[in-house]
């Protein structure tokens, strides 16, 4: 079965086209939807296993990150995406598209869909920065996404990726919900216990990236897309690496599970 | 009636915005305060009910989980004093903009026309300071007072006001009438030097006079008469042509006959420095290769990438705008740029940027002349602007430098490149033919006309002067572009439209005008092009140099499409007015023909400037090279100068990875810190071919001779190429000059000199390109870089920059600059000279020397060419390039990137004093690392080039150098790295 992965484009979206080749070379039938033609035909989604939300600058990340396409997305595409969900389909928020997912209320969505309960803001340093993070899957998180993966590179490029809950509880709920599906590390590693440059922007806990409680429902702040083969990393001409990088294989897990889920 | 929205931290979450501001006023104007906080606000001038605007101000503006937020009420508490910070009227105000959407989002209606969203942000100091202080803050960091209005208010002053707005609606109100004057050209000659300066004509007396000539023609003014125009030029008609004859726009220095005299005072005429030095290497150089696609007469140079791709590469500059406005100048500059490859061909993808900045120390401790900014704060907007640019477009930022010398402080140069990716066919045709046709329709899309960037063209021919007019600044709106963009790729591959071009300088003016060539005619309604708000007058609508806008040719049965496409993107797109055969430019305005001019007088009556030139060479200084005390002490002195030290910190900041075709990234090694001398992008996701970018720029040895300036330039340029894997042959080059005044005249004396400058340093392009057989596929220059107020007058160092570019066969065969094992045997390739003139070693000693660096095409060309080639036989494990800093610097970076260290011997390269082979910056050498097994076969390689074997790596992170005189340096990697990666660790 062909599984059919959409990538969402349009208003500042800018990381659709290596979204895209991810995708296709995980296996899916991968195609870019401009969010107007989405909104067009809300029905369209039914067609499609996964949804994903790119990084890029949606709307110039004016307000806040995130924002002004989130509250665009749950007013136009509510209906839409709540049976996408309910589908038991796959969605994935990379960067921008995380940030999205959370100021929407599509993670971690502890008390129901359309509630913002997390929040990813400035980071701690004040600047947007490009550089290459270690990665720590939890073993314990029911995230599809991040399965048979473990101590990993990706290059994380944003300013505002400083992942905050609301409050102590909430965050006791992430961490024993098995919502903390990825955490920056040291290159051992170990837990960044905060400190820069491993953890990059100062997020609460280490968190990466989280999903929901079906671990379907994904997001990171790091670029997945971004390391899909060895000429992408940045000691590639100095370290014997796999020819295929490890972003790759996030894809190729929800490639996979929809492959079984659907067939 | 206006609302505010006032948004804050919750208290307990922290305030990164504030906190950077406090650190910013701590390192940039030494002002100590105790605490720093940032209230957003947004002004919605704009009738909503009370339950409606409690929706926006919680769904759309605040963020629940860290903020808090009031309407129509203040949430400043406890604090010394507030500053608030708005735009001025008509200044584009990007997140405004975006909030207007997402209210519209909220509510489920848009916004009535007038009423708008208005972004302003308010800073709340804690400490002791006062009113003065404060104003201090405002104008000279958190303001910019030609763009921006603000005001301080005490705790006190605050509770008075309860929560009234402090700024007014920044509502554009002054308006131009739409009446069309006539501009009397019946008069004396001053009167018409007078009236070019008045209007921001920046034209000269002999052009005003063959206006003047034009318009007294019996044929021009019967044909006037029946066409109902006045005799006399129409306002708009002289601002037309002021923009088209612009230095800016006609390059008429670098078209001019120049009568050189060299310095045996033999004299000769240089029938045009483009087509001597530029054109000329193009077309002889082009004969031997076939990857040429198209050069000079589109918006960007193309060549080909493979069978089914083409890349377009363009770079320009952007310093005028950047002077008076660092942010705004910068990201107009990025974005402008990218229009150009967004318009070149029937329009390319943007894949990468490069960017150059030629700035004064950011440490400038003397006094700044009238009208000028700090260089550090000229630093930090620049990098900001092309930060913000570049990423909010989605385009990686992939290669740059950032270059220091005191007569920068002048002007700042800000050059931003631009590479671009194109099928080479579409719907079976080549994709980088174009033409409007007559009968096609002029379509205006993506951003809107307001009065910003008028007379941009014109104000960047002259010099940065008291009256310059502050409407040149503008600020960028990377998602009304990208939004642009991204359609135009779409409409393009469905053949929506049969040529496109860019709005630059000179705006539609410009882009009508020029595609107006092919079919030999325009006609232009300006009362239908789409404005920001009313009160244009019509010379303004088709000059204003507004951002964010193409022009296109749309064929009438393709129309309906197009337009169907735009609006489904989101994209404005307006029909205002059809190409024609009529040999003329016409505008109209409600129905009335306010302009008429004749193409050919248009393109080509201005008259030719003939200039002369004299060569002198300049008497240099004794070069003296001081005796040595402690070299390690001074290898960290040329690390840690500031042309040498890592720019990590400000590259680290731009998106450099974005679509995901990064190979070789600006910082190499095991730490991710080394600096690398090429980029290299694989472009096109399933071909192992690859794209290297690189650029030389060497203005500090422009006081010794332009000639090696320029030869070095290029030589850097293309042996940074070469490091990565680049074979000579393959390579591609844009020459971007930026210039004093080269005109002799009462207020430039030494024109004449500055132009034989100019002269050898065509001439060193000429020799330099032809020899290593690099076509000039496209270029610009940049004449007028001088500040002159009062008796202050600086003029920057002559500078070229030059970017190189070439298409690689396998990306998996490229070579970093990072030493990696140890064992490998390091060697230094090329001749090292005593060549100390414009060395960092010297200018850390206030010496500019005599003994300029030279390069010997013919033996560096060999090497280049040898080396290459072991690099495709895998022979070699890191290659960087020696420049900036000399040898010394080449083997620290490579060392102190890849973890290990160096045991060498310097004896073997001949050099007798230990500072001239350590420091000197002898051009066209390498310090390259072979694993030693492969030792024999490199050496065998390199066979009729120099190579000196210096020693070896090893595992102890030390940097070991003996020379004929015994142990030159025994220094830890780490101090080294230290040295240099502080000065710029902002």
């Amino acid at each position: 079965m062909a599984v059919r992965a959409l990538v969402l484009t349009g208003f500042g979206i800018n990381c659709d086209a290596e979204t895209q080749v991810a995708f296709s070379r995980a296996g899916a039938t991968a195609e870019r939807a401009h969010l107007n033609d989405l909104i067009d035909a809300p029905d369209r989604l039914r067609d499609y296993h996964i949804l994903a939300i790119p990084g890029g600058f949606s709307f110039g990340d004016d307000v806040a990150s995130g924002k002004i396409l989130a509250n665009r997305l749950r007013y136009k595409l509510g209906a839409a995406l709540k049976q996408f969900v309910a589908d038991g389909k796959l969605a994935i928020g990379i960067c921008n598209g995380f940030q999205v997912m959370v100021k929407m209320g599509l993670l971690p969505a502890i008390g129901g869909l359309f509630r913002q309960e997390v929040t990813l803001t400035h980071n701690e340093s004040g600047r947007f920065e490009d550089r290459w993070v270690y990665l720590q899957p939890n073993p314990q998180s029911p995230c599809v996404w991040t399965r048979n993966l473990r101590t990993f590179e990706l290059p994380v490029r944003h300013g505002e990726g400083r992942f905050l809950a609301q409050d102590d509880t909430l965050l006791r709920a992430l961490q024993d919900g098995g919502h903390v599906a990825l955490r920056y590390c040291t290159r051992a590693g170990l837990p960044a216990k905060g400190a820069y440059p491993a953890n990059p922007n100062a997020s609460v806990d280490d968190i990466a990236g989280i999903c929901d409680a079906s671990g379907r429902i994904f997001g990171l702040m790091p670029h997945p897309e971004a390391y899909t083969e060895r000429a992408h990393h940045p000691r590639a001409t100095r370290e014997p690496l796999p020819a295929e990088g490890a972003g790759l294989q996030l894809f190729r897990n929800a490639v996979e599970y929809a492959r079984d889920a659907f067939n | 009636m206006p609302h505010r929205i006032e948004v804050a931290m919750k208290p307990g979450f922290p305030d990164a915005s504030g906190a950077g501001v406090r650190k910013q006023l701590a390192e940039d104007l030494g002002i100590a305060v105790d605490a720093v906080r940032v209230i957003d606000v947004y002004t919605v001038n704009a009738t909503v009910t009370p339950e409606e605007l409690d929706r926006v101000r919680a769904e759309l503006f605040t963020d629940p989980v860290i903020q808090r937020s009031v309407t129509d009420a203040t949430l400043a508490d406890d604090f010394s004093y507030l500053i608030e910070v708005g735009f001025r009227p008509g200044v584009t105000d990007n997140v405004g903009k975006s909030a207007a959407e997402g209210i519209a989002d909220t509510l489920g209606r848009s916004l009535a026309p007038g009423e708008a969203v208005y972004k302003s942000t308010q800073y709340l100091l804690s400490g002791a300071i006062d009113a003065k202080t404060c104003e201090h803050i405002a104008r000279d960091l958190l303001a910019n007072e030609l763009i921006q209005r603000w005001v301080v208010k005490s705790a006190d002053e605050m509770t008075k006001l309860q929560g009234q707005s402090l700024l007014g609606l920044p509502v554009v109100t002054e308006r131009s009438s739409a009446e069309v004057h006539q501009v009397n050209l019946g008069v004396s000659d001053d009167a018409l030097t007078a009236l070019s300066r008045s209007m921001t004509l920046a034209l000269e007396l002999r052009e005003m006079k063959a206006i003047q000539a034009y318009y007294a023609t019996p044929d021009v003014q019967a044909r006037r008469k029946k066409l109902g125009l006045p005799i006399q030029p129409t306002d708009i008609e002289i601002e037309i042509l002021a923009q088209t004859w612009s230095e800016h726009c006609k390059h008429k220095i670098f078209d001019a006959r120049v009568h050189y005299t060299d310095e045996t005072g033999k004299t000769r005429v240089i029938d045009s420095l483009f087509k001597t030095y530029v054109r000329r290497v193009t077309e002889e150089v082009g004969r031997h290769i076939n990857w040429l696609v198209s050069v000079f007469h589109d918006n960007a140079g193309i060549i080909k990438f493979d069978d089914q791709w083409n890349i377009a590469v363009k770079a320009e500059t952007h310093n005028s705008p950047s002077a008076l406005d660092p942010y705004g100048g910068a990201i107009t500059g990025i974005v402008g740029v990218n229009r150009d490859i967004a318009g070149a061909g029937l329009g390319c993808k943007c894949i990468f940027n490069t960017d150059v900045f030629c700035f004064a120390s950011p440490f400038h401790d003397a006094a700044i002349p009238s009208r000028l900014l700090h260089p550090r704060r000229v630093l930090r907007g620049v990098h900001q602007g092309v930060k913000d640019g570049g990423n909010q477009s989605g385009i990686p930022d992939v290669n740059g430098a950032i270059v220091f010398h005191e007569r920068f402080l002048g002007k700042p140069l800000v050059f931003c490149g631009t590479g671009g990716l194109i099928p080479a066919t579409i719907g079976g045709k080549p994709s980088h033919v174009k033409a409007a046709r007559p009968g096609d329709l002029i379509v205006m899309t993506g951003g809107r006309i307001g009065k910003d960037g008028i007379h941009g063209a014109t104000f960047s021919s002259e010099e940065l002067h008291e009256g310059s007019p502050a409407t040149a600044v503008q600020i960028g709106d990377a998602i009304t572009q990208k939004k642009m963009t991204d359609f135009l790729l779409e409409a393009r591959d469905l053949e929506l439209y049969t040529c496109i071009t860019d709005n630059g300088a000179g705006g539609l003016s410009s882009s009508v005008g020029e595609m107006a060539k092919d079919p030999g005619g325009a006609e232009v309604h300006l009362d239908k092009a789409p404005l920001k708000y009313a009160g244009l007058a019509p010379w303004e609508i088709f000059l204003s140099e507004a951002q964010e806008r193409m022009t296109l040719a749309v064929a009438p049965d393709r129309l309906q499409a197009f337009l169907d496409l735009a609006r489904r993107r989101a994209v404005e797109a307006t029909v205002i007015g059809s190409f024609t055969n009529s040999g003329r430019l016409e505008c109209y305005y409600e129905g009335k023909r306010i302009a008429s001019l004749d193409m050919e007088f248009l393109h080509d009556g201005v008259p030719r400037m003939d200039l002369n030139a004299v060569w002198t060479p300049p008497v240099l200084g004794p070069e003296t090279i001081p005796a040595y005390a402690d070299l390690e002490a001074e290898l960290k002195a040329v690390l840690g100068s500031l042309n040498v030290c890592s720019k990590e910190s400000f590259v680290r900041m731009y998106d450099h990875e974005v679509l995901a075709q990064s190979v070789l990234k600006q910082f190499q090694g095991a730490d991710h810190d080394g600096p690398g001398d090429a980029a290299v992008i694989r472009p096109v996701h399933d071909s192992q071919r690859g794209v290297a970018v690189a650029c030389g720029i060497c203005p500090k040895y422009s006081d010794l001779d332009t000639y090696w300036m320029m030869a070095c330039a290029v030589d850097e340029a293309v042996r940074n190429l070469v490091c990565v894997g680049a074979q000579p042959g393959r390579i591609a080059g844009l020459d971007n000059f930026c210039w004093p005044d080269p005109v002799q005249s009462d207020k430039t004396p030494d024109g004449e000199y500055k132009l034989a400058q100019l002269v050898r340093c065509g001439e060193a392009l000429y020799d330099a390109c032809t020899y290593y057989g690099i076509p000039l596929i496209s270029g610009k220059d940049r004449m007028k870089n001088d500040y002159k107020i009062g008796d202050t007058k600086i003029s920057i160092p002559p500078t070229v920059l030059f970017t190189a570019v070439a298409v690689l066969d396998d990306v998996n065969q490229v070579v970093s600059m990072d030493v990696k094992n140890p064992g490998d045997i390091v060697y230094v390739l090329g001749k090292t000279s005593h060549e100390m003139g414009g060395s960092e070693y010297l200018g850390l000693r206030g010496q500019l020397g005599a003994s300029v660096p030279k390069v010997d095409f013919a033996s560096a060309l060999r090497l280049y060419r040898a080396l290459a080639t072991a690099m495709e036989h895998g022979l070699v494990a890191s290659c960087h390039d020696c420049s900036d800093g000399g040898l010394a610097v080449a083997l620290a970076e490579s060392a102190f990137a890849g973890g290990y260290g160096m045991s060498l011997d310097l004896s073997g390269i001949g050099v007798d004093n230990p500072v001239v082979a350590l420091f000197s910056e002898s051009q066209s050498r390498f310090v390259v690392s072979v694993p030693a097994a492969s030792a024999a076969a490199f050496e065998r390689a390199l066979i009729g080039s120099v190579v000196v074997r210096l020693g070896e790596v090893i595992p102890e992170p030390m940097l070991k150098i003996v020379g004929q005189s015994g142990v030159l340096l025994d220094a830890p990697l780490a101090e080294l790295k230290e040295a240099w990666q502080k000065p710029l660790r902002w």
